[in-house]
C-alpha cells in the first residue's frame, strides 16, 4: 500500500522498460526507498537509526564473511587463527576490529531505535507488526553476538558460553539434558565452538530475512512520526528520496565517524582484556561479565538473588531475564493511550525520562560490576522498576493520564497552519 | 469473574509477581549489606586485595595518544630485556622473527637473529624430532616442550605467554611495567590489618598483581643487568619500560599503522560528511519553513 499521491516508477529507457517488465526490481526499489514511498515532512533525527541499523548489519554480514575465510572454527586453533587474521591477513586487524566495534555499533544504533520507538510508541496501531517483527529481529541479534563472541575462544568467550548455557540448566528435570545437547558435550568444547560459528554464520542472513519483512510491514501504514499523528495529505509527505536519503546520508556521516574514531583509535575499549587469554577450563576469571550490549539483562538475571516461594532464585532470574524481553512484545497492547508521541503526553513522559532512562542506564552500569554490594540492591531497585514500568506504571499511566492538544496535521505541526502548507510549502518536486 | 481477568490485570499481576520477587531478594540482602557497613564504613569486608592492591600510573610513552609511534630504538632494547631476562620462562608464539624487521631491523639482521634461536625441527634424513636454528619465518620458540613442564618448572604456576599480554591486562602497558619495578617487602601495616594475608613462601609481594602475591620472582634485579647496544643505561626502571615497550608492540603490532590510516579515513569521512549535510541542506531548503514562528 502508498498513499495515493505516491510517485509512480518511469523507466526512462529500454534496458529500465525491459527489465520493469520481467522483473520489476527498479521498481520495487523505487517505491521502497526511493521517489515512490512518501514519509512524513516531519522525522527528526531519530528517524535516521533504521536506516544505520540496516547500515551496520550489512557491515557485520561483509566484514564477518571474509573473517569466515582466514578464521578456524576448532577449539585447538580458534585463539590462533583470531591472531593470525590480526598479524598475518591483509588489514585483517582491521576487518576484525570492524566486526567487533561493529557489533557494538549495530546494538548502539539498535537501543537507540527501539527506546525512540518507545518514546513516540511507534509500536501502536497500525504498526504492531513493525514492533513484532523488530523485537524478533532483536532476539535474533542478540543470539548472533553472544555466539560471535565465543568464537576468537578466549577467556571471556568460554566463561560466558558456560554461563549463558548455563542458565538453560535452571529449568527444573530437563534443564541438565537440555545444556548438554545445546553445548553438545559437558562443558563448552569443539563441538559448542563449531555449532555457534555455523549459527553465527547463518543467523545474519535469517536477520535480514526478517529486516525485509520488517521494511516491508513498514510500508503498509507508512513511518510514524515525531507528532504522532497520521499523514492526512500529501502536504504532510514528502518523497523518500531525495529527501530522506540525502538526510540518511548526513546521518550515516556522522555515524560513520564516531564508529571509525573507536575503530582506529581505541577498538578494544568496548571489550574485555581478559578475551586476549586463550580459553583455559581451569582457571576462572575474577569476572565474569557478557559484552556490554547484554549489561541491563544480565543485572536483571543476578538481581534475583534469594528463593522465591518454591522458585529457586537462579529460574527466577533465568525467566525475568526472558521476560525482561518478552514484555516488549506486549507494550502494543499494555500502552492503550489513544496518543502516540510523548511529546503530547505529560505524565507518559516523566515517566520515561526520569523512570525507564535512569532504570535502563543504572541496569547498563550494574550488569557490568561486580556482583557484590551496593550494586546488588541497586540491581534489584532497577529490575523491580523496569518490570513495573512496563506492565504496571505504563498501562495504568495510559488510563489516567490527560494528553496535550494534538495538532490537526503535521504540515500544521510544522508550518503553524495548513494554509501555510497550500500556500509555499508543499511538498513540489525537486529536479535531482 | 470473566470481567476480572482483563489483560491489563494480568499484566498488573505479572509486573507484581517480578517486582515482589526480586524485592523479596532485596529484603534478603539489606540486613547483611547494612551490618557489614556498619562494621567496616564499606558495604564489602574489607580484604587485603582492595586495601592494598596499587593501579599502575601512566607512563609516558612515545606510542601514547593519536599521533603516537614507536621508539624503534626503545623496541630493540625490549627487545634484549624479553631475550636475556624474560624468555628463560615466557613465551612469545604469535610473534614471529621476520616481525622483528618492524624494529628497524635489517634482512641480514634478523636472519642473524634467528639463527641464533633453536627452534623444534625434524631431520629431513631419518624424520627424527629434532632442533636446528630458527629461519626469519619461524615463530619465537616456547622456553618449555608443553604446559606441564612449564608447571613443573614453575612451582605449578605456568608462565604466561607474553605476546598479547598488554592487551590482557587492564592498562596493559602501564601495568607490565608497574609490575617489574613494584616488588618490595609487605607493608607492615597490611600484616596488622590482615594477619593471615602473609605471602606464602614461594610467592613474592607485589601490589599491583591483582591478589598481591605473585609467584613470579622479580626478574629485573641489577641495575645493567642486561647492556644495552645503543649505549643507554640500564637502570632497572629504563628496563622495565623498555620491555613494556616492546610488549605493546608484539600485542598490537599495527598500532602505528592503524592510527595512521584512521587519520586518512576521518578526514575522508569528514569531508564526506560535510558535502552530505550541505547536500541535504539545499534539498531541504524548498520544503523547510523559514525560521518564523510555528
Amino acid at each position: 500500500m502508498s498513499f495515493p499521491w505516491a510517485r509512480q516508477y518511469q523507466p526512462t529507457n529500454g534496458l529500465m522498460r525491459f527489465l520493469d517488465e520481467k522483473l520489476p526490481l527498479p521498481r520495487l526499489v523505487y517505491n521502497a526507498v526511493g521517489a515512490g514511498y512518501p514519509v512524513p515532512r516531519n522525522l527528526s533525527y531519530f528517524w535516521n537509526f533504521g536506516v544505520l541499523a540496516g547500515f551496520f548489519l550489512m557491515v557485520q554480514i561483509v566484514t564477518g564473511v571474509i573473517l569466515a575465510m582466514h578464521y578456524a572454527a576448532n577449539a585447538q586453533v580458534a585463539f590462533a587463527t583470531t591472531e593470525h587474521i590480526m598479524r598475518n591477513v591483509n588489514w585483517g586487524w582491521m576487518l576484525r576490529y570492524a566486526h567487533a566495534n561493529g557489533a557494538s555499533f549495530f546494538f548502539i544504533v539498535v537501543y537507540i531505535h527501539i527506546f525512540r520507538g518507545m518514546f513516540y510508541s511507534s509500536y501502536k496501531a497500525p504498526r504492531e507488526m513493525i514492533w513484532l517483527l523488530g523485537v524478533v529481529i532483536f532476539l535474533l541479534m542478540m543470539a548472533t553476538a553472544f555466539m560471535g563472541y565465543v568464537l576468537p575462544w578466549g577467556q571471556m568467550s568460554f566463561w560466558g558460553a558456560k554461563v549463558i548455557t548455563g542458565l538453560f540448566g535452571a529449568i527444573p528435570l530437563v534443564g541438565e539434558p537440555i545444556q548438554i545437547w545445546l553445548l553438545g558435550g559437558f562443558a563448552p568444547d569443539n563441538a559448542a565452538l563449531n555449532r555457534f560459528f555455523s549459527l553465527h554464520f547463518l543467523l545474519p542472513f535469517v536477520i535480514a530475512g526478517v529486516v525485509i519483512l520488517h521494511i516491508w510491514a513498514l510500508h503498509i501504514p507508512g513511518s510514524s512520526n515525531p507528532t504522532g499523528i497520521e499523514v492526512k495529505s500529501e502536504s504532510d509527505t514528502v518523497p523518500f528520496h531525495p529527501y530522506y536519503t540525502a538526510k540518511d546520508g548526513f546521518g550515516l556521516g556522522v555515524a560513520l565517524l564516531v564508529y571509525c574514531l573507536l575503530l582506529f583509535f581505541s577498538p578494544n575499549l568496548l571489550g574485555h582484556p581478559d578475551n586476549y587469554i586463550e580459553a583455559n577450563p581451569l582457571s576462572t576469571p575474577a569476572l565474569i561479565v557478557p559484552e556490554w550490549y547484554f549489561y541491563p539483562f544480565y543485572a536483571i538475571l543476578r538481581a534475583f538473588t534469594a528463593d522465591f516461594f518454591f522458585v529457586p532464585a537462579k529460574l527466577m532470574g533465568v525467566i525475568a531475564m526472558f521476560a525482561s524481553i518478552l514484555v516488549w512484545f506486549f507494550l502494543p497492547w499494555l500502552d492503550r493511550s489513544p496518543v502516540r508521541s510523548g511529546h503530547y503526553r505529560p505524565l507518559f513522559r516523566k515517566f520515561f525520562w526520569f523512570g525507564l532512562m535512569p532504570c535502563m542506564a543504572l541496569l547498563f552500569y550494574l550488569g557490568g560490576a561486580h556482583a557484590e554490594e551496593p550494586y546488588i540492591m541497586l540491581s534489584q531497585i532497577a529490575t523491580a522498576y523496569y518490570f513495573l514500568h512496563f506492565l504496571v506504571i505504563l498501562p495504568l499511566v495510559s488510563s489516567i493520564e490527560r494528553t496535550d492538544p494534538l495538532p490537526t496535521s503535521i504540515t500544521a505541526a510544522v508550518l503553524g497552519s495548513d494554509k501555510e502548507a497550500a500556500k509555499g510549502g508543499t511538498a513540489s518536486p525537486v529536479a535531482v | 469473574m470473566r470481567q476480572l481477568i482483563t489483560p491489563r490485570v494480568i499484566a498488573f499481576a505479572v509486573g507484581m509477581l517480578f517486582a515482589l520477587a526480586v524485592l523479596w531478594a532485596l529484603l534478603q540482602g539489606v540486613g547483611p549489606a547494612f551490618s557489614t557497613l556498619a562494621k567496616y564504613g564499606r558495604f564489602t569486608e574489607p580484604t587485603a586485595e582492595q586495601g592494598f592492591h596499587e593501579y599502575p600510573a601512566k607512563r609516558d610513552f612515545s606510542f601514547n595518544g593519536p599521533f603516537g609511534k614507536w621508539d624503534t630504538l626503545q623496541l630493540q632494547r625490549g627487545l634484549k630485556v624479553y631475550d636475556e631476562v624474560c624468555a628463560a620462562c615466557h613465551s612469545l608464539k604469535f610473534v614471529a622473527f621476520r616481525d622483528l624487521s618492524a624494529l628497524g631491523l635489517s634482512e641480514g639482521q634478523v636472519k642473524a637473529y634467528a639463527s641464533k634461536k633453536v627452534v623444534p625441527g625434524i631431520d629431513p634424513v631419518t624424520g627424527e624430532v629434532t632442533t636446528r636454528p630458527g629461519l626469519p619465518t619461524d615463530y619465537f620458540p616456547s622456553p618449555y616442550p608443553n604446559a606441564v613442564a612449564a608447571a613443573a618448572a614453575n612451582n605449578n604456576a605456568i608462565p604466561p605467554d607474553l605476546s598479547l599480554i598488554t592487551k590482557a591486562r587492564k592498562d596493559g602497558v602501564n601495568y607490565v611495567a608497574a609490575l617489574l619495578t613494584g616488588y618490595g617487602p609487605q607493608p607492615a601495616e597490611l600484616l596488622k590489618k590482615f594477619p593471615d594475608s602473609k605471602t606464602p613462601p614461594g610467592l613474592h609481594y607485589n601490589p599491583y598483581f591483582a591478589n598481591l602475591n605473585l609467584a613470579m620472582a622479580p626478574p629485573l634485579t641489577a641495575e645493567g643487568q642486561v647492556t644495552f647496544d645503543d649505549g643507554t643505561k640500564a637502570t632497572i626502571p629504563q628496563m622495565a619500560n623498555d620491555v613494556a615497550a616492546f610488549l605493546a608492540w608484539t600485542a598490537e603490532p599495527q598500532l602505528v599503522k592503524r592510527r595512521q590510516t584512521g587519520w586518512a579515513v576521518m578526514v575522508f569521512l569528514l569531508f564526506a560528511t560535510v558535502l552530505a549535510y550541505m547536500s541535504k541542506q539545499q534539498i531541504w531548503s524548498a520544503v523547510k519553513p523559514k525560521k518564523t514562528k510555528g
